[in-house]
Order: C-alpha cells, then structure tokens, then sequence
C-alpha cells in the first residue's frame, strides 16, 4: 500500500507543482466559456425551465474535470515515457493495480479540483441549486475516474506528444464538448439526438446536472448504468494494458 | 556462498534480432561482476530482463531464488539499479526524488539513509536543488542514489561512469567499493576496460547475445598472459601471411601480437626481416583487458581464444 500512496503522492504533487497550468488555466478557460455564451443566450433561452447560466455552470464544472482528469494521467505518462523516468516506476515492487489505482486517483483528484474551482468562479453568475449531492458527487467521481483511465490508454499507446494531441482533440474534445453542456439534447434534431445518445459523456453531464437541478434529459438511473459500464469496461481494458506490459515493459 | 543472480538460458529477439540467445550466469552473494561486450551485444537488455523492464521470450532469471517474473515483489526489492541512460524527474528535488523513490519500496521515514547516501556520493549541498538544475554528473549520482535507497542487497550498474568526469567516477568507484565490501553484490556493464580490470573479480564477455567468456578477472588476463606487442611498418608495408592470421590491425595501421613469452619475438622479428618489411613504430606492453577483450571477440569462443594463445 505504500507503493500506491507515495505514487499517488507524486501523481498529486506534480501537478499541484505546475497548478498555474493544471488547475487555475482550465478554470479561467470555463469561465471564458462561461462569460461569452451566458451573455449571448441568457435573455434569449432557458433549459428545463432553468434559466441558460445556471444551466451551463454544471455542464461546464462537468466538462472542465473530465477534460483535465483525461489530461493527467495521459500528460504524465506519456511524459515520463518521453524523458525515460517511467523506470523509476517500473524498476520498483508496484503493482498494475496500485499503478492504475494511483494514476487514476490522482486524475480524479485534478478533475475535482478544477471542477471546484470552476464551480467557484462561475457561481458568482448564477448559483445553481443542490437537489440532489450525493448524483453530483458520484457522476463526477466515475466520469473522472473513467476519463483517468482513459488517459492512461492514451498516454501508453501514444509515443510522441502529437499522438497524445490528436487523441485529445479528435476524440476527447468532441466528445465533452458534443455532450450536452452547452444545450440540452432535446433542442437537437431527432438525427443528432440518437447520436448523442451513443456519447457515454452525455449520461455524465446529464446525470451531473440532475444532482443540481433534479430534472435531466434521461432518468439518472439509466445515465448511472452506461457511465458505470463504462468505467467498468474501460477500467478492464486498462489493467488488461498494464498488466500485459504493452509499451511499458517490452 | 549462496547464488544471488541466477540467469538460465534467457532467450529475447526484437522482431528478426536475437538479443539473448540463451544466455547462462550464476552470480555469488558478495561478487563484483562485470558484464563486458560491444554495443549490441545484449548486456543492457539482460540487464533490463533482470530488472523486469523487458520480457524474456524463454528461461528465466532469479534474484536470491525470488523470480523477477513470478515473485517479482521480492525479486525487485533486492535489486537496486542504475540505468543507462541519464532519466530524472523535472518536478522534484533530490530530496524529495529519493523520499518518492524510497516510498516506491514500501519504505516511509528513509531520511537518515538517504542523508547517507546523499553525504557519500557528495550530493548534500544539493538536496533542495531540483533535478533540471543539476549538471549532468550530479545528475548520474542522484540515479545511483535513487538505486541504493532501499539498501538492496544486488546493485546493477549499467554503464554508470558513461560521460562522466574522472573525479566523479573515482569518488563513485570508492563508494560502490565500500558497498561491495559490506556484502551487496555488484554487477556492473561498462566501456571502460580498465574500470572493470580494476573493479571486477570476475568477468562475462557477451557477443552477439552470447557468452563468449566467463571467468575470473585473473583468469582471463593469464590465458593472454605475457606481453603485447605492437608495431608499425614503415612505408605502408604488407605483413607475410604468416604473420598477418595471428595479428590484428586496428584503423590506424597498428598491429598487435600477443607474446606468451619474450622468447617469441625474436621468430617474429626474423619473419620481418625476411619478408623485407621496415619497422616504424614499436611498444611492447603487458597484456590488459582491452587486449583480452578485443582477443576474445576476435575469437567468438573460448576454442579460438585458446588457439590464438
């Protein structure tokens, strides 16, 4: 256990080290978002009878912590196995399991820490109400659990920084941004709709949003099952990777 | 002595590359154990198989009886190594480096050790430094410090002193001596013949994945005991046949003969005379590693070592 703790340790204090990056840019972006798209449609929508900031502030706190959960596990593998530090955790007795555990710990606890401080700055807006705390928490702890170890996958499949790049904006980024924090889906097209519903970030922002406002646009039963598949899935996919030593042991 | 490093028949390609071909070494409790062979030969990656960096596709290797496969957790506690290349965190400093390392082997309050270690590879002045300030031979030094923090009993030293200025490597080499003595095990790979001359009280050469010679130091200096002699010809010379299949020549025209005796230079010389060729240069010296080195991958195997004697 203390193979896991101390290398969750250093997962942590790595980027509170460089928070300027990690933490406090993330915040500034969500509110830039935040500014700019509540001055253009708060008089003009309304979202489940919620007026559009407070709609946007948990979609945006939801967005922000998985994008950045996403960002660093797979930022700090890929450069560990840039500069060749990744050894020093691969030479001693940890495990795949505490390996993932400690990466994926830390991701979650970025992905809360940036979701916080979003939550912080945007509240000052518009203060959504708490309908039901316990969903916020549990939506938020998968979804970034999930995006953690993905960005896992992403950090040991990738070489080079620009495949991490293309894995981060070509498939991450849409599907966060394309999730439903910006609208609800029901404003979509029937066509769009059903492809959103395909997006496993959707039933996170969704199911996030019902722990605030209590209404959502699917029962948070249904979004709990697919976001819980899938971190059970991915999660089984990453300890698969770990355990096999692809690209980490050869 | 009980066996602290058992290796039995590692194989590992890399697609068409046979890195390890079967590769068989026992090393003993307490030994200073070198690993010497050209670049490819295999040392860094039967180094790494040891460490569990790399998979071996057959046989398998124990650390104090520990499999670093299957009881990998015991196997990699007793192993502390140095890698080749020079890796380092950039967000931490030295102290905070080896407390993180220290805690990666399950050991918490490790400060009076690593106080330790930090005064004998003179690092102290340097403990709140972060990584990215230090020289390139701090840098080294801290990679060996990372190794030792959970006082393993087996230290592997994959090219250590690779860069690194003469101070430093004496300074490093009074350490790992000291470790050495107190009983830790040292294998160690490096380019500098003379280092493990001096260090190592038994060799393996490696050649193309094989070993081509094991035996202690000593040992392999007598089997090219006597003298070395090396001469130049003046004019550009062509050496008799005769001579020329038990030379060897290196790129800048100098040929080296091994002499078992003084008495056989004298033949040699007479060879020369008769064949018209003018000497320009000649050293006589006592045979080193390098001399043996270069005989045995010459050589390939311990049969051509002995006829080239």
């Amino acid at each position: 256990m203390i193979g896991f703790r101390t290398l969750l340790y250093k997962e942590t204090l790595r980027f509170w080290k460089v928070s300027f990056q990690t933490v406090a840019a993330p915040v500034l972006t969500a509110l830039l978002y935040l500014m700019i798209f509540s001055h253009v449609l708060e008089s003009h929508v309304q979202v489940h009878g919620v007026a559009y900031t407070a709609f946007l502030i948990p979609g945006l706190v939801m967005m922000s912590a998985l994008q950045n959960a996403f960002a660093n596990s797979s930022s700090s593998l890929i450069q560990s196995k840039v500069t060749g530090s990744v050894v020093f955790v691969l030479l001693p007795p940890i495990s795949y399991i505490e390996f993932f555990l400690a990466y994926v710990a830390a991701a979650v606890l970025r992905g809360l820490m940036v979701g916080v401080g979003v939550f912080l700055v945007t509240s000052w807006f518009a203060l959504p109400m708490f309908v039901a705390p316990v969903w916020i928490l549990v939506f938020v702890v998968l979804g970034a659990g999930l995006m953690g170890a993905l960005g896992l996958v992403a950090g040991i499949w990738a070489d080079k920084f620009d495949q991490l790049a293309a894995f981060q904006n070509f498939l991450i980024m849409p599907l966060t941004m394309l999730s439903g924090v910006f609208y609800s889906i029901h404003s979509l097209p029937a066509f769009w709709q059903h492809v959103s519903r395909f997006n496993p970030v959707f039933y996170m922002i969704d199911g996030f949003r019902f722990g605030f406002f209590g209404v959502s646009d699917v029962a948070p039963e249904t979004s709990l099952l697919v976001v819980g598949t899938s971190f059970v899935v991915v999660s089984a996919a990453t300890l698969a990777l770990l355990r096999s030593g692809y690209k980490l042991r050869s | 002595m009980s066996v602290a490093v058992a290796i039995n028949k590692i194989e590992k390609r890399f697609g068409t590359l046979r890195a390890l071909d079967g590769i068989s070494l026992q090393i003993v409790e307490g030994e200073f154990f070198g690993l010497l062979g050209p670049n490819g030969a295999g040392k860094t990656t039967l180094i790494s198989c040891l460490a569990g960096l790399v998979r071996p596709d057959a046989g398998r290797i124990a650390v104090h009886g520990h499999d670093v496969v299957g009881d990998y957790r015991a196997a990699r506690r007793l192993l502390g190594v140095v890698p080749q290349e020079l890796v380092f965190d950039p967000f931490f400093s030295v102290r905070e480096t080896l407390r993180i390392q220290s805690g990666y082997f399950g050991i918490r309050r490790n400060d009076d050790w690593i106080d330790e270690i930090l005064a004998n590879l003179d690092l102290t002045a340097k403990a709140d430094v972060n990584m990215r300030r230090l020289s390139g031979g701090m840098k080294r030094r801290v990679l060996v410090a990372q190794a030792l923090v959970h006082k393993p009993p087996v230290i592997v030293l994959d090219e250590p002193t690779a860069g690194v200025d003469v101070e430093l490597r004496q300074g490093l080499w009074q350490f790992v001596r000291r470790l050495n003595g107190k009983g830790h095990t040292v294998i160690l790979t490096t380019h500098y013949l003379e280092e493990a001359e001096t260090l190592c009280g038994r060799i393996a050469m490696l050649k193309q994945g094989r070993v081509v010679a094991l035996d202690t130091t000593s040992n392999l200096l007598a089997r090219f005991s006597g003298q070395t002699l090396h001469l130049r010809l003046a004019n550009a010379g062509r050496l008799p046949a005769a001579l020329r299949d038990i030379g060897t020549e290196n790129e800048e025209g100098v040929w080296t003969f091994h002499l078992a005796t003084i008495g056989e230079m004298e033949p040699l010389l007479t060879g020369l005379r008769l064949a018209g060729c003018m000497i320009d240069d000649m050293r006589l010296t006592q045979t080193d590693l390098e001399d043996v080195f270069l005989g045995v991958m010459k050589g390939g195997d311990d049969q051509k070592i002995k006829a080239l004697q």
